[in-house]
């Protein structure tokens, strides 16, 4: 088998370690013998058409301006590879740019790729930051329990067409106010927790590389690997968001 | 001034132990205005700051005021917000709360600079760079910046700030101090043609555009230009003209300014002591000390506390290097490859002070480490995170042991040296001090505060 891995704007959203994220996807390929491509794509340049999963990390404001304009150039092929059943997957400021807009703390509005149904607005430099451990139940069948790290300005609020990827037992989550976190819909998923989140939490790495090989191969088994150590990490993080510090 | 008088005779009470904050905290409480009273009669005040960098960088230019003849109130144990700016001079001062000394050198952490700066008035202020670092606390280097590039328009103009041309974000900041001391690297041997991961400046601040670098040094810092508005590196005023790197065994390096230039060996290990010794050497520059004084300053500076000091154990060497942002890992890995030791402790914290987000650890490229024949201790309150990275970087199982409790770790790593070699230690801050807790209880070394 065969998997292509599309990292978006690395050198731009490589904030917080994102690049854990990639590291596992293509890891956890690996260890079940699939073939996997990793294309970096940087700013003004077109998305790959083969793309089986596309990854796309935070960044800070300023770079968000940036990586906003880019994004809008890719709306299309973007939306045509979620579209085909290609998995979307996207931290902090790269989820608030997969929603319709996203205000930030100066007011100007930037409008998203409307890929998932969430609307984000930084209420300020002046209001508080949502920083701090996560752990939340994640509504994704057979993930179960997710942890992370979050740190954000924008609070993000759910329409209709976007269901929450977790519900938050420790932490903010999008607003800090309606116990969410994260959104995902079809193939598209969003996320603020950092970490980063796919080394730690194994059966979500699990279900997407399954989601994305699913587009060329059907539903797939793969097979199981020695997770201990990513077990023993996810515990250690659990354990630390529950002590106040 | 009766605050003051009382806060002196507290000095004096509470001069037991090594505690190198809580006396400031008093102070501020008896008396608000006390860091400004304190030092108001020092002079020069210099001040550095800045993400890596600023515990050397300080004590070189200390050292060099003190060799020049003026007596210095330093902050050197490494407590830079502002209770333990005041706890040193507190320190220092007499009963009428007069410092006993004239000159007065600070490091300052970045996101408390913009508030004393205006209180502490340095004739001198230099800033060593911009890291990402606990971004938990600083939010996003970008902020940092922008609170720097506010509060050094309100510098007066007689201040001069030293700041390195190499890295593209502090010396566009830079450009809004009144007299700006460039220094920077210009022997491209000591650097390399590609940047490494964990670089996040790369994008002009004007324009928005990638810079294009003919040579990287550490993370971000090179010599670099914006293809489209032609911002490029300043050319530095204060440089390193030659550099021989000696790995743990310390650096040589040709200065050059004004025409004047002179050769310093310094033990300190690495590039980024490179780069201290040559902040140090603009600060001199720029205070008018003779080069004789920063050279003596230089060499007979030994590696700070956890910053690459070397101890000796029964037998084998401990080296510490202090590890707390993916450019200074990175920096410390290097070292370690060279050195090709067998045994190695690395301890993450994930107290405030070390970030309380251990995420960065995956931006560090611990790739870089797998042809070693070592072996890995994992220890802090992380370990498991620790574990997990070394394993996605291809670190084999067998090599690695995961021991939360750092004295049992310490003890696991002693035994995997062998006779004669070197045991490498790279805590986090926290792991640090509770590192130095443990081998100054098993008598390896002296307690910090007597550093």
């Amino acid at each position: 088998m065969e998997l292509v891995l599309v990292h978006l704007f690395p050198d731009l959203l490589n904030l917080y370690g994102d690049r854990g994220n990639l590291i596992a996807l293509r890891e956890r390929a690996r260890r079940r013998g699939i073939r996997v491509t990793v294309r970096q794509v940087r700013l003004e340049e077109p998305l790959p058409r083969d793309g089986d999963l596309f990854l796309v990390g935070g960044g800070e404001d300023r770079q968000q301006t940036l990586v906003a304009q880019a994004l809008r150039g890719s709306t299309g092929q973007l939306r045509s590879a979620a579209q085909s059943g290609a998995v979307v997957f996207a931290v902090c400021g790269g989820y608030q740019l997969l929603g319709h807009a996203y205000r930030t703390a100066e007011g100007q509005e930037l409008s998203g790729v409307g890929l998932l149904d969430v609307v984000t607005e930084h209420p300020g430099h002046n209001t508080r930051r949502l920083v701090g451990d996560v752990v939340a139940t994640c509504t994704v069948p057979g993930v179960g329990e997710l942890v992370g790290f979050e740190n954000h300005g924008g609070r993000t609020r759910l329409g209709p067409g976007a269901r929450p990827l977790a519900t938050v037992r420790v932490g903010f989550g999008n607003n800090g106010e309606d116990g969410t976190e994260g959104a995902w819909c079809g193939t598209v998923f969003g996320t603020y927790l950092h970490g980063p989140v796919l080394p730690k939490n194994p059966r979500f790495a699990d279900y997407l590389l399954r989601l994305a090989l699913r587009r060329r191969y059907g539903d797939v088994h793969l097979q199981s690997l020695d997770d201990r150590a990513e077990e023993a990490a996810h515990a250690a993080a659990a354990a630390r968001a529950r002590v106040p510090r | 001034m009766a605050a003051g008088r009382a806060v002196a005779t507290l000095t004096r009470l509470l001069r037991v132990g090594g505690g190198t904050v809580l006396p400031g905290r008093v102070a501020r409480w008896l008396c608000p205005q006390a860091l400004e009273v304190l030092s108001s009669s020092l002079e020069p005040v210099v001040l550095v700051s800045g993400t890596n960098g600023k515990t050397t960088t300080a004590r070189l230019v200390a050292r060099a005021l003190e060799i020049a003849g003026l007596r210095t109130v330093h902050n050197r144990a490494g407590a830079n917000l502002h209770a333990g700016l005041l706890a040193s001079l507190v320190v220092a001062s007499d009963l009428r709360g007069r410092p006993r000394a004239q000159a007065g050198v600070f490091e300052v952490d970045e996101a408390t600079l913009p508030s004393v700066l205006p209180i502490l008035r340095p004739r001198v202020l230099v800033l060593t760079n911009l890291f990402r670092d606990q971004l938990d606390r600083y939010a996003e280097v970008e902020r940092v910046a922008e609170a720097w590039r506010h509060a050094l328009k309100r510098l007066p103009p007689s201040a001069a700030v030293c700041y390195p041309a190499d890295d593209p974000q502090v010396a566009e900041v830079a450009q809004q101090a009144p007299v700006g001391v460039p220094f920077g690297i210009e022997d491209a041997s000591a650097g390399r043609d590609t940047l490494e991961e964990a670089a996040d400046v790369r994008y002009c601040y004007r324009c928005g555009v990638p810079y294009r670098y003919t040579v990287a040094f550490l993370s971000h810092a090179g010599h670099y230009a914006c293809p489209v508005c032609g911002w490029a590196r300043p050319r530095p005023s204060v440089r390193a003209e030659e550099v021989q790197l000696r790995g743990a065994a310390g650096s040589g390096v040709r200065l050059a300014w004004d025409g004047e230039s002179v050769t310093v060996q310094t033990s300190l290990p690495g590039l980024y002591n490179v780069y201290n010794v040559l902040a140090a050497a603009a600060a001199c520059h720029a205070l008018g000390l003779p080069a004789r004084a920063l050279r003596e300053a230089v060499e007979s500076t030994r590696p700070a506390f956890g910053r690459g000091e070397r101890l000796a154990w029964d037998g084998v060497a401990v080296q510490i290097l202090l590890v707390k942002n993916p450019a200074g890992f990175n920096e410390a890995l290097r070292l370690v490859v060279l050195e090709r030791p067998r045994s190695l402790l690395v301890a993450i914290n994930d107290r405030t002070a070390d970030g309380k987000d251990p995420s960065w650890l995956w931006d560090v490229d611990f790739e870089g480490l797998c042809d070693l024949e070592a072996h890995v201790t994992a220890s802090g309150l992380r370990a498991e995170e620790l574990a997990l990275r070394l394993k996605y970087a291809g670190w084999p199982e067998e090599a690695l042991t995961v021991e939360r409790d750092l004295a049992r770790a310490l003890r696991i790593a002693r035994q995997r040296t062998p006779p004669g070699g070197v045991l490498f230690c790279l805590p986090t801050y926290t792991a640090l001090l509770e590192l130095r807790q443990i081998l100054s209880r098993w008598g390896v070394a002296p307690p910090f505060w007597e550093d």
